[in-house]
Formats: C-alpha cells, structure tokens, sequence
C-alpha cells in the first residue's frame, strides 16, 4: 500500500508536484495517468525518497521508504531515468542490488531467465537496447520480491510481445496480492492494464477512480444531434458550460449537455431532429478532456492535439 | 495460445535479509570490480609507481659517471623510489573520483539509493572498499619500487641504503599511504561536485594549480602558507626530513587527513540531503 498525503515538490519556481493526495491499494493494478511533464516520475521519486518534498508526505506499508530495514523487499522499483551504470553487466547490475539485502546469487540468475536476458547478461549494459534496458530495469525491481511494485512508464521501448508480457505480469502482481502503482501517459495502456486509476495534471490530482467509472464520467455529456435547423437549435442551446463542434454535414456535437437536455430544448422550440446519440469517447479523448486544461503549455481553447505534438 | 500460458510467474523469495553495512560493503565491492575503467586506473597506477623509479633509476646509474657532484648530491635514494607516487597519484585520484561521479552520470545511483535509502552506508562502504584496495596494491608496489631500484643502483654501488635505515620503511610505506587518501580525497571532491569532469578538475586545481599559485605571492607569505596546502602538507608523510618552510611528517600528516575529514564529511552532509 503506498498512501501520499499532501504531496508538494518545487524545482526552483516551478511547482512539480502540487498538493497531491492518494492511495495505492493491493491486489489492484492502479493506473498512474498524465500527460508528460505532470509530475508522474517526480512522484515516484518523492515516494522512493530520492527526492525530498518541499510539504506532506509519502510512505509506503506503513512507513517512509527510507525507515524500511530492507526496503528491496518492499518495494521494487523501475524508474523512468536509466538507473544502470552502462559499463556494467546486467548480471552484476542485479548481483550488486541483490548483495545489499543478502540475496542469493541464485536469485539474480532467475530474474535474468525471466525476463528473458539470458543470452545478454554479461554484455554491458550500455551496448542494450530501450527495450533490453526496460527489462533489466525489471528484473532489478523484483528482485527482492517485493509487496509494491513500482514502474515508471515499463512498456516504453518495449515490442507488441514485450508489452503483451508486461501486462500479464502486472496483473500476476496483483494477483497474487501485491501493490501496483505503473504510470503511463497513455490511457489505451492503462485501459487494457488497470483496475484503478490515479490521473494528474500539472502536479494536481484530477481524478481518482475505477476504470469504468472514470471513462463513464468524461464521456457524459457529449451528445450528437442531427437536425436540418442546426442554427436555430444552437442559438437554443447555447449557455454557459455549452459548447459545440461541428460534425459531418448535417450534424453538430454538443458538450456540456445529456441527450434529454437536447430533445427537452429541441422539443420545447419546436426544432426537427433527425439524430440525437450521446456520445461514448474513447479512452483517448476522455483522458485528454480531463486534461485538457491541466496541460502544462496548453494555450487556452486549443487543440490538446497541437500542444502534446 | 491462451494469455494465461504466457503470463509470467515471479519466482517467490524464500528468505528476506535486511540491509547491513558488511552487505553494502560487498554490494560496492561488486559494482568497483564490474567495472573497466577500475582495472585500467588502478593498473596505471601500478604501472607509474614501479615504472617511473625504474627508469629514474636505471638513467642516473647509466649517467652516474658523467654528473657533476652537484647533480649526484641532488639524487636521493628515497626520492628515485617514490619518484611513481607523483604521478600515480592523479590515476588513483581520477579512479576515486569516477567512482562516485559515474554512478550520477549514469543514473545508477538511484537503484543504489533504492538499495540503501539511507545513503551514508553507501559512501562509507565506497570509501573502506578503495582504501582497502588502494593499500593492498600500493603497498606491494612502492615497497617493489624500493626494493628495484635499490638492485639497479647497486650495480655501481651508488645511492645504497638500508631499508631499516632511521625513516627508510616508514618513507617507503608512507608513499602508499599518501595515494590512499589522496583517492579518498579524491573520492569526496566526486560526491560533491557529482561530476567526473567538475571533479577531476577540481583535484587538479588543488594539487597542482594551487602549489605554483603560490609562487605569484610575496616570498614571506608564500612560505607560510604553502606548507598547509593538502599537496604539500600531505607529502611530508613520506619525505625523510623537512625544512624550514614545511611541515613535519607527523604534522603534515595530520593536516592532510584533516582535509580529508573535511572533504568527506561535506560529501556525506551533501549526501543525505539533496535530491538523487
């Protein structure tokens, strides 16, 4: 279980991480959402203490990770930022972690053969590919056979089979009882992966919640209305919190209403309407409306699109 | 093909052990011998140690009968066996210094700090392991340096003397001393400044900018305070005698790991407070 109280870190002016508060249950995989820079890596660090908050709090089962007598038991961890010495093997990379904590030499030999770095584990760890590098980064955050398990984007560089077994092995984790917390700025990847979802924005939490229930909640109130007099109904619609978007011909996207708030409106003056379907977003886009405004450079009003590019 | 045949199961630990300084110790002993830039420092090292004396040596008995007296009195046997230990100690100094610096450089300090969240364990376990290190190899090597030289100057039977000669073995060790806490030293200008270059640069600011800066000063302030610079105060511990304007052995001694304490205990304030 990791629980973060009020969570804050500044980098000289900028705020990184901004009052954050959650928790990370076990037996669930909990999805960390954001788009790149929203502090996510800046998170995990603060939570492994390699980086100290300016206010609130971090620990993880119970206490700072600093106070764990053997924190590789507790928690392992796959950081973003390369954490090898690329000079060295992976095989002494994870005989040099193991030996901290008394780990059997045995142990570093099975977490080679699972993820499949058999063949590379005495080249040096500079000459590995992203994808070579992500699974050493793996094998070294299970090690120790930790309770929580923490990843920083673990699918990145990896090929369809490489993120195929990374899934698999995250929801094995929780399975068999333990805490996944794995960030990712792409929402399909959390869809397919998580139960639970923490999303951030500009170091701000802005959404805490099930998978469902937060795809349910951001694609509300799109609703698709066809009607030969799409003048007319809009200047009925129109109000504050009620935008639009212009679909194929014909047809208008309305945000910030239901389905029954259009039909009641049309209804009442007397427009014709020949289609009217509320709207399911996908994964995607539900992310991005939630974000939308939290976007670190997002101009006002324009296109997430653009600004992530 | 199920996903169920494919996903992979993570073998469970029997036994749990906690983090422990003899643990941490061996952990920095694998990351020091994993890697190549150790053999090659250290094997210069070596290399100057014995090899710079053997040619200082082999040069002046091969021109010993063409020296002015005034040039035979200016060689020492002492000085012709520690002539390497100048040298190697920039090699010892560079290695002391990557030894920290790489792992900022490479990020590999942050699995290290993931491994030992209370960080001073780390730096403790760095520095025993090089002193350790840096004596077992140093030692053999300057006592070699002696011991050679001493059998090529005998040839003419020039320059002899006694290794149980008043100050000879605690010279000849001493030099070996000097290059560990230099690398100590060394070491601790890395977790400062936490970069190879900023580091290598800052050592040789210290030992070898800062000595002939000196110079540019008037001669009275020059001559007192030279003699406290970490350099030259840390190379009366292997010198026979000392002048009027440098310190005694003991006293030299004492200075320079006083710099050393200062530098380390920097490092390690340093060390548990800023973000990895």
């Amino acid at each position: 279980m990791i629980e973060v109280t009020n969570l804050t870190k500044d980098y000289g002016d900028k705020r990184a991480v901004d009052g954050l508060t959650f928790t990370v249950q076990p037996g669930i995989v909990t999805g960390f959402l954001g788009p790149n820079g929203s502090g996510k890596s800046t998170t995990m660090r603060l939570i492994l203490g390699l980086d100290a908050p300016n206010k609130g709090d971090a620990t993880v089962n119970g206490k700072h990770y600093r106070d764990h007598p053997a924190p590789l038991h507790e928690v392992g961890a796959l950081l973003e930022a390369r954490s090898v010495h690329t000079g060295r093997s992976a095989y002494n990379h994870l005989l040099a972690l193991a030996q901290t904590h008394g780990i059997a030499k045995r142990r570093v030999a099975e977490m080679i053969d699972l993820v499949g770095l058999h063949d590379v584990a005495r080249k040096r760890a500079g000459q590995f590919s992203l994808g070579m590098g992500q699974r050493l980064g793996i094998a070294a955050a299970l090690i120790g056979d930790p309770k929580t398990v923490l990843l920083d984007e673990p699918v990145n560089g990896l090929d369809p089979e490489g993120i195929h077994w990374v899934r698999n092995l995250l929801k094995g984790l929780a399975a068999e009882g333990r805490t996944v917390f794995v960030s990712s700025h792409l929402m399909s990847e959390m869809a397919l992966t998580a139960d639970h979802l923490i999303v951030i924005g500009r170091g701000k939490l802005i959404a805490d919640t099930s998978v469902d229930e937060f795809v349910a909640r951001a694609s509300e109130k799109v609703v698709l209305v066809r009607s030969p007099d799409l003048t007319r109904l809009q200047e009925e619609l129109a109000g504050p919190g009620v935008s639009f978007e212009s679909a194929e011909r014909g047809a208008v996207e309305v945000h910030g209403l239901t389905a029954e708030q259009v039909g009641d409106a049309a209804a009442s003056a007397g427009v014709v309407l020949h289609e009217l379907t509320p709207q399911h977003a996908s994964l995607e886009e539900a992310f991005m409306n939630l974000t939308r405004d939290e976007l670190e450079f997002g101009a006002q009003g324009a296109p997430v699109e653009e600004v992530v590019a | 093909m199920s996903a169920v045949a494919s996903t992979p199961q993570v073998p469970r630990l029997e036994t749990t052990g906690r983090v422990t300084f003899p643990r941490v110790l061996l952990s920095e002993w694998t990351k020091f011998r994993s890697v190549r830039s150790t053999a090659w420092s250290l094997g210069v090292g070596i290399l100057l140690t014995i090899g710079f004396p053997l040619l200082f040596a082999a040069v002046t008995s091969s021109h010993w009968g063409q020296m002015s007296p005034q040039d035979r009195a200016s060689r020492s046997p002492l000085d012709i066996a520690l002539a390497g230990v100048n040298v190697a100690q920039l090699a010892i100094a560079v290695l002391g210094v990557l030894v920290v610096s790489a792992e900022y450089s490479t990020g590999s300090i942050r699995a290290t700090f993931s491994a030992v969240p209370k960080r001073l364990p780390v730096l403790w376990a760095k520095l025993l392991d090089y002193a350790a290190i840096s004596l077992a190899l140093m030692v053999p090597a300057v006592l070699i340096s002696f011991f050679a030289t001493q059998a090529i100057l005998s040839r003419h039977d020039i320059l002899q003397v006694s290794v149980t000669a008043p100050g000879i073995a605690r010279c000849v060790l001493m030099g070996a001393v000097y290059v560990m806490l230099v690398g100590l030293f060394a070491m601790a200008l890395g977790a400062i400044v936490r970069n190879t270059a900023g580091g290598i640069a800052l050592f040789a600011g210290i030992f070898f900018v800062l000595p002939p800066l000196m110079f540019t000063l008037p001669q009275t302030w020059n001559n007192a305070i030279s003699q406290y610079l970490p350099s030259n105060a840390g190379r009366q511990i292997f010198s026979l005698d000392h002048g009027s304007h440098t310190l005694t052995p003991l006293a030299g001694g004492l200075v320079f790991a006083a710099y050393c304490v200062t530098a380390i205990a920097v490092a390690a304030f340093l060390l548990r407070r800023r973000d990895v």
